[in-house]
């Protein structure tokens, strides 16, 4: 009908579109690459040779990777226990390490040391991540801000941050402050820097389609501009909270009194491997579980906004 | 240039497809609706950087009328449009809307953009009720935007997520997301551009619908010369200054090149011999030959 209409006509059909968006969103990009035809839902059915990799339950998702874990303890076992290739004091057995974590924690002192570590990230997590978050926000979404502090933000950003570590102990002390200060500071960079981009990145014509219905400032920034950026800003969280862990033992190395990262250097003084492989299993436990929250917090998020 | 979809029965084909659009309770009682708006532009000209896309654009709008804006693509009429909305600001000349300045961002006005631009984390529901008016209460928008859902047909698809629902309808959501304003001035850039051609003539009715309902003052920015002589009280033709001027000498920018009425109330049949021929200039306008049969 339209002689001068050049852009090819959508169909309108009901039925089938809403089914493919929903099956595309169910099973994320692959449906579409490998069956962009596909208009029913049961896709699932139709490529039973797909089946199997994309609907892994949690359960076998578990044991599959569980595998790679388990076959490092037999190797670990294997070398120590079984074959002494390695001495306990170059390489405790499996035994040993769980032994003096029955030790630590009878004795109270290992949910001291986990507890005060868990503590201290938290805190410069919270900290560093809210001033990534508000800093990141103001400069992505005030050019002027932008062009005021964005050099300066940079050169800091330059700076290792471990080169803070001396400046810190004079300016702060060596008590919890620096400690917290120093992760916060680690933490900030990612968020930070991920908040910033992913704000100047907002698709701008949402953007004016949202001040065309007359919002603006932080009532624009609520409805548009902060949900379009959910997904980057959590992987900015997830490398911050990364950082910070890195951040605490780096503090806990240099001058700490407890924590997992004193015990690290305490038990190297001491020759305590089996504590030592202890601490750093235990931080990566805890560095996984955290992160594992913050997973939970961003898929709520993300099906939310995105 | 044989256009196929006018030699339907447009009530009988349209209407017999899905259930029609058409509400059934009508929009509520014009006396909320603020009154539609003139729109006076007086030489009105947008360049950007060295280049003039507009140029010396002058009309006068009265109330309630519906302008249909023609032009090839890329001659500047979502630019005009954006001027009309307040959206785009560095304008030449003068634009009024209700005898007054346009304002950034006009909140007399509501667009309709070319693409959809919903928001793809918001349902269908809460993407029309972005265009609510803040002076609304909650009760008082809920019940709008179920008003303006029914209209695009759109009521069982409220909950979906844009994304989820084919491009056609993310058009009549925004369609409706516009609607909700109740503006004073309805700025549509190629709102049926994306539609079928079927969808496209309901929502041709629809418009005509919520046309007669609130009496809007419409500006309808379109390719399609029979959409402009099927909804348009007048239809402006932009195009370069002068038309037949050698290459390098006419000015850059185009600007009114011809505004014709179009005779007849509508909704109008599409074949009268008056219509005919107004197509035929337009196309021929346009730069585009009329096959004589
Ligand atoms: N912000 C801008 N900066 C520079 N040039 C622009 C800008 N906006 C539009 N233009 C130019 O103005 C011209 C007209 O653009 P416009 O979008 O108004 O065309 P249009 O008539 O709506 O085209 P279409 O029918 O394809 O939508 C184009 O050549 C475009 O490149
Ligand atoms: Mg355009």
């Amino acid at each position: 009908m339209s002689p001068l209409h050049t852009q090819s006509p959508s169909h309108d059909t009901p039925g089938s579109n809403v089914a493919a968006g929903i099956a595309a969103e169910a099973n994320a990009e692959q449906n579409r690459v490998s069956d962009p035809h596909s208009g029913d839902a049961g896709s699932a059915q139709t490529k039973p040779a797909k089946a199997p990799r994309e609907g892994l339950n949690p359960l076998a998702k578990f044991a599959v990777g569980s595998v790679v874990p388990v076959a490092l303890l037999a190797l670990w076992w294997l070398v120590t226990e079984s074959l002494e290739i390695f001495s306990p004091i170059q390489l405790p057995p499996p035994m040993d390490v769980y032994e003096a974590g029955v030790g630590l924690f009878e004795s109270g002192l290992l949910a001291e040391h986990m507890s005060i570590s868990l503590q201290r990230v938290l805190l410069g997590f919270a900290i560093g991540a809210g001033a990534g978050l508000a800093l990141g926000s103001l400069l992505g979404l005030s050019k002027i801000a932008d062009h005021l502090l964005h050099p300066t933000v940079g050169a800091f950003r330059a700076v290792p941050s471990l080169a803070w570590v001396p400046l810190l102990l004079l300016w702060v002390g060596i008590g919890e402050d620096s400690k917290v200060l120093l992760i916060a500071i680690g933490a900030f960079f990612p968020v930070f820097t991920s908040v910033h981009s992913a704000l100047r990145h907002v698709d701008p014509q949402l953007v004016e389609a949202g001040r065309a219905f007359g919002f603006h400032g932080i009532r624009l920034l609520g409805t548009v501009q902060l949900p379009a950026v959910v997904p980057p800003v959590f992987s900015g969280l997830r490398l911050g909270l990364a950082q910070a862990w890195l951040f605490l033992v780096a503090a806990e190395l240099l001058a700490a009194a407890e924590g997992l990262g004193f015990l690290l250097t305490e038990s190297q003084n001491n020759g305590r491997t089996d504590r030592l492989l202890l601490a750093i299993v235990l931080l990566a436990l805890l560095g996984k579980l955290t992160d594992a929250l913050l997973g939970v917090i961003e898929r709520k998020a993300l099906v939310r906004w995105a | 240039m044989g256009s196929s979809a006018p030699t339907l029965d447009r009530d009988a084909a349209v209407f017999a497809e899905h259930s029609a659009p058409v509400a059934p309770s009508p929009l509520p009682a014009p006396t909320a609706s603020p009154p539609s708006l003139t729109v006076d532009l007086v030489h009105v000209g947008r360049t950007f950087g060295e280049r003039t896309v507009l140029r010396d654009v002058t009309l006068q709008i009265r109330p309630g009328e519906v302008i249909a804006v023609l032009g090839s693509s890329g001659c500047g009429k979502s630019t005009l449009l954006r001027q009309v909305g307040g959206l785009d600001t560095g304008h030449e000349g003068e634009i009024l809307i209700g005898g007054e300045p346009v304002r950034r961002y006009d909140e007399r006005t509501a667009v309709g953009f070319q693409e959809p631009r919903l928001l793809p984390w918001r349902s269908i529901r809460k993407n029309v009720a972005l265009g609510l008016p803040r002076s609304l209460s909650k009760l008082e928008g809920r019940e709008r935007v179920d008003e303006l859902l029914q209209l695009v047909g759109l009521s069982d698809r409220a909950h979906l997520r844009p994304r989820e629902i084919s491009g056609g309808m993310a058009q009549r959501a925004s369609l409706a997301r516009a609607l909700a304003r109740r503006p004073g001035v309805l700025l549509l850039d190629e709102p049926f551009g994306a539609l079928d051609a079927l969808t496209r003539l309901k929502m041709q009715d629809l418009l005509l619908d919520v046309h007669a309902q609130t009496g809007t003052t419409v500006l309808l920015v379109t390719h399609d010369v029979d959409e402009a002589l099927q909804l348009a009280d007048r239809i402006l033709l932009l195009g370069p200054a002068e038309p037949a001027q050698e290459p390098g000498g006419a000015p850059e920018g185009a600007t009114i090149s011809r505004l014709l009425t179009v005779p007849g109330r509508r909704p109008r049949a599409r074949s009268s011999a008056e219509v005919t021929a107004l197509r035929e200039d337009l196309l021929s306008g346009l730069g585009v030959e009329a096959h004589s049969r």
